[in-house]
């Protein structure tokens, strides 16, 4: 968990590999997640920006940007498997950026739990 | 904010609560997919007390329903129920009702939540003669078991001889001194009854159904599950694929239009205004899920649009019921999905059918 910082939207930043994904508290609300649209390698990504879409049974939410960077690997994976999320939301990386700007803003994961119990 | 006698239990249970149509109701328990495979395998059970049931007593009950809906009840029999559409003068579907027959002068209907009050307030504007009207939503439980188990269940609780036997058949047996009205239908495409009775001996049904129905893998279930389930099994649901608005003819329900009953509210518009539109089944080819209003086109024009769609648990794929015109003969169709054209197949209704 020390490698990740969070957005307040629930969208994390592995540090050490540059992975991007969502929490478990966002799986958890989203329930049983069965579509996973995301970006192409070489789209740039543009922190707080939307780049990829997560569907549940009941609904769509839109995933932003934690960094701004350019996709250099997506997760095809998650694509025949979206469950991989709800099974764990923390290794199911969706993206790989490259060169990413990491912002002071983000959140430790002890700050992003935080809000949640707001 | 309105709550079912089960609101207690569910909070108990971890349910995901929402609002819907002024009620909380769980939306799900343990999961949408989970509750909905063990619907198809084996049995769940839901709170379905949102529901409004609506009473006509007197000799002539029979007269005003006759009036009130599309269906004909005059071959109905006791113990018996029928699906049927109440149609305004323009031939818009007010409500899609199952009407319960107990005898030829007793008559329950039973009809969306988000309709109850209007449909109340239709019905008493719609009384002829003698006939009398009571909305008994608020002092009736209504449990579902759905599934190929839940006869199983059943039969732990009350005697076989107190069960309906045939689809849309209903019993009134009594339990603990109370009647309760136990009919073999559902909203789910499996096998399944539902059960409506008092708040509190809701309870007790609904407390013994989870208890017997945990050897038999029996479920909570929630809303979510049980939108997919009767998506999967192609049932319309109104709000999405009908509403005021909607001629009753457009929505592939002609079984329960009957324009050769001598009269009924909306039957002249209904024999004269030539349907435009026609509900269809569609299965995704592209990756992606159409919900409720995405575009749908043909190779070259916007042909309408999808009133719902969701991923189909049991199929493994996107489905969704669409309303598009009625010359539209494509067998393949493009749905817009934020801003992406994905290409679905045109498939019968049901998505599903059980074996």
């Amino acid at each position: 968990m020390k490698d990740l910082v969070f957005l307040p939207t629930h969208e994390w930043f592995n540090k050490k590999d540059n992975t991007i994904g969502i929490s478990d508290f966002a799986q958890k609300e989203l329930g049983d997640i069965v579509f996973v649209e995301l970006p192409e390698v070489g789209d740039i990504l543009e922190k707080g920006q939307s780049f990829a879409n997560v569907e549940s049974v009941k609904a769509v939410s839109e995933i932003y940007a934690p960094v701004s960077g350019e996709v250099v690997e997506v997760n095809e994976e998650l694509l025949d498997s979206p469950e991989l999320i709800n099974q764990d939301a923390f290794a199911a990386w969706l993206i790989k950026v490259s060169d990413p700007e990491v912002m002071e803003d983000l959140l430790s994961y002890e700050d992003y739990i935080k809000t949640i119990k707001e | 904010m309105k709550y079912t006698p089960f609101y207690d239990r569910h909070l108990q249970s971890g349910a995901k609560m929402v609002e819907f149509t002024g009620y909380s109701m769980p939306i799900q328990f343990k999961g949408i997919i989970l509750e909905h495979h063990a619907v198809r395998q084996k049995c769940g059970l839901f709170d379905v007390s949102h529901m409004g049931e609506l009473l006509l007593t007197g000799k002539n009950a029979f007269d005003t329903i006759q009036n009130l809906i599309t269906n004909d009840i005059s071959s109905l029999q006791n113990n018996k129920a029928r699906y049927t559409l109440m149609a305004n003068m323009r031939g818009g579907v007010v409500d899609d009702i199952i009407v319960y027959k107990f005898h030829d002068e007793r008559y329950m209907l039973v009809v969306n939540a988000a309709n109850t009050q209007k449909d109340a307030e239709w019905v008493k504007r719609h009384l002829i003669g003698d006939a009398r009207f009571e909305n008994i939503s608020e002092i009736t439980a209504l449990i579902a078991l759905q599934g190929a188990l839940a006869e199983s269940v059943m039969k732990e609780i009350f005697d076989m001889k107190d069960l309906p036997q045939k689809y849309f058949s209903f019993t009134t047996p009594r339990f603990s001194g109370e009647e309760v009205i136990i009919s073999r239908t559902g909203y789910t495409g499996e096998d399944g009854f539902e059960i409506y009775c008092s708040n509190n001996l809701g309870l007790r049904i609904y407390d013994e159904l989870i208890e017997k129905g945990k050897d038999f893998g029996l479920e909570l279930c929630g809303l979510g599950a049980r939108d997919t389930l009767r998506m999967e099994a192609g049932m319309p649901l109104y709000g999405h694929e009908m509403d005021d608005s909607t001629l009753a003819s457009e929505i592939n329900l002609d079984f329960a239009i009957k324009t050769d009953k001598p009269y009924f509210i909306g039957k002249e518009a209904l024999t004269n205004i030539r349907p435009k539109y026609k509900r269809i089944g569609l299965k995704l080819i592209d990756r992606g899920i159409a919900r409720q209003n995405a575009k749908v086109y043909d190779e070259e024009n916007e042909v309408g649009i999808v009133t719902s769609g969701t991923h189909s648990p049991t199929l493994g794929y996107p489905i969704a019921m669409a309303r598009v015109n009625i010359d539209t003969d494509a067998n393949e169709l493009y749905v817009e999905v934020r801003n992406k054209k994905l290409k679905a197949e045109v498939v019968p209704l049901p998505f599903y059918k059980r074996k």
